[in-house]
């Protein structure tokens, strides 16, 4: 199969990006300056972040979508304003995990962005469940673009007017330049931040004249240790068919409005793990000195039983340390436990520790 | 001090009397990344012509570090271990990883030159 490209890969190509492919994309790693430069660069002034691989699903409807969507999603929908952005997930019926999503309600219905990786197969699932009663477009005709960062508002403000007034997880649509963008406050480095969609052919432009208001673009090499060291899961490492969101200790995204009655895909078990608790958890893990514990290194107690797998795990450039995810035993995920990590076949210490690994306070309300 | 050499795993060495010092070269550092994690070999120990001698793990991922002659750790460079960005900074130089009491010096002969590592390294990168 042919290797996709977004509409940015020139852009990418002129700003000397290595390449690696990534859920069927030709994406940027990282740039000339390198992963630990782009990482604090995000964190001190603004990084641009070509998301564009990611899926941006459209759903139209009114109420009756609302009532649809909640026999899915774990989700108060009812009583969501419209222009509020919720996580969530896409799951089976045993809560096993098929995405994670962000999902906003738009006017005309609700944009849902899912993973790249996951997204055909999220839109199969979808049209399944809904496709006969409602219009669904998995627009590839939009990019995403997110820029994160404390300088992110200001340089963003001055091309799109207005978007400083927008609250943490809320969105709107924007006319700039006479081109309609969709924007949202959020993101996934642990930053103050934007995704905007925007179509295909404007995407470049409007990057350039970001550039030049001095952010900078940022590879996937440094998305991986920003969204690590603010204790953000990535499908296909934290989260996978097999895990479910109160294993992966995600239960705050889950409505509490929605846990007395259930009636959604997978509602029987979140339930029963919500009383009874799972029997592993996900945690922050740092390991003692500089030694970088990789996904699928082996988590061990002092006896040398197994009792977890780390699934994410690199050098944290702003907590300047190693710094992993990873399921363990519950027993063993209070904060502050010792754990043992193999590496290159000896077992390291290491212990549980809490998430996130690095704060700063998103910006929660601006009026 | 002896001409440098280099092997196809990307190592520079330089012998002085029996003492060969060892590292890796700047073209290895460029495909690695950012270098945040140096592991070396004990001194003391033994190591074999092509056996693994250390590790380097870039924000990216871990690679192994070998040894183009086989000796005894006599040395180690702790200050790449307390820095590793040292490694990126000055890889040919005060980067060294370790130093070796070589016992056949005829074991280098294998190894490359600069004109002919710089070959190599440009036609396996591309």
């Amino acid at each position: 199969m042919e290797i996709k490209k977004t509409s940015l890969n020139k852009l990418h190509q002129s700003n000397n990006a290595k390449f690696v492919e990534f859920a069927g994309y030709e994406m940027p790693i990282q740039y000339s300056k390198g992963i630990i430069e782009e990482h604090k660069f995000t964190r001190s002034h603004s990084g641009i972040f070509d998301v564009s691989h990611m899926g941006q699903l459209f759903i139209y409807g009114d109420k009756s979508l609302t009532e649809e969507l909640e026999k899915i999603f774990p989700l108060d929908l009812k009583n969501l304003k419209q222009n509020c952005s919720k996580y969530s997930f896409l799951m089976n019926e045993d809560a096993g995990i098929y995405d994670d999503l962000i999902i906003t309600k738009i006017d005309e219905g609700y944009l849902i962005i899912l993973n790249a990786a996951c997204k055909d197969k999220d839109f199969e699932i979808l049209s399944n469940l809904i496709g006969s009663k409602f219009k669904m477009s998995l627009d590839n005709t939009r990019s995403l673009i997110a820029i994160q960062g404390p300088k992110s508002v200001e340089i963003l403000n001055s091309i799109i007017n207005g978007v400083d007034q927008l609250n943490f997880m809320t969105g709107n649509w924007f006319d700039s330049d006479n081109k309609k963008l969709f924007v949202t406050r959020s993101g996934y480095t642990g930053e103050d931040g934007f995704e905007i969609s925007i179509s295909n052919e404007n995407a470049e432009k409007f990057v350039e004249n970001l550039i030049e208001k001095g952010a900078q673009l940022i590879g996937l090499g440094a998305r991986d240790t920003l969204r690590l060291e603010a204790g953000l899961c990535l499908y296909g490492h934290e989260l996978d068919i097999n895990k479910t969101p109160v294993e992966a200790n995600l239960r705050w995204a889950i409505s509490k409005s929605r846990l007395s009655n259930g009636g959604f895909i997978g509602s029987k078990k979140i339930m029963k793990q919500m009383l009874d608790g799972a029997s592993q958890i996900r945690v922050g893990i740092k390991p003692e000195g500089r030694l970088i514990a990789r996904e699928k290194t082996k988590i061990f107690d002092d006896t040398d039983k197994q009792i977890g797998e780390i699934t994410s795990g690199t050098f944290g450039p702003s907590v300047n340390g190693p710094i992993a995810m990873g399921y363990v035993n519950k027993e063993f995920s209070k904060v502050d436990t010792k754990i043992l990590i193999e590496v290159r076949g000896k077992k390291h210490p290491a212990n549980v520790c809490a998430l996130p690994f690095y704060k700063k306070n998103y910006v929660k309300g601006v009026n | 001090m002896s001409e440098v050499k280099f092997s196809k795993e990307h190592e520079w060495i330089t012998l002085e009397g029996d003492v060969a010092t060892i590292g890796i070269t700047k073209h290895a550092t460029e495909m690695l990344g950012d270098i945040v994690f140096a592991e070396l070999p004990e001194k003391g120990s033994n190591v074999e012509k092509d056996g693994t001698a250390g590790v380097v793990e870039s924000t990216k991922a871990a690679s192994d570090v070998y040894t183009p002659v086989s000796g005894e750790v006599v040395d180690t460079n702790q200050s790449i271990v307390d820095d590793p960005a040292k490694i990126n900074e000055d890889p040919e130089g005060s980067a060294w990883f370790f130093k070796l009491k070589i016992k056949d010096t005829s074991e280098l002969n294998t190894l490359m030159n600069k004109e002919e590592y710089d070959k190599f390294a440009k036609e396996t990168s591309s």
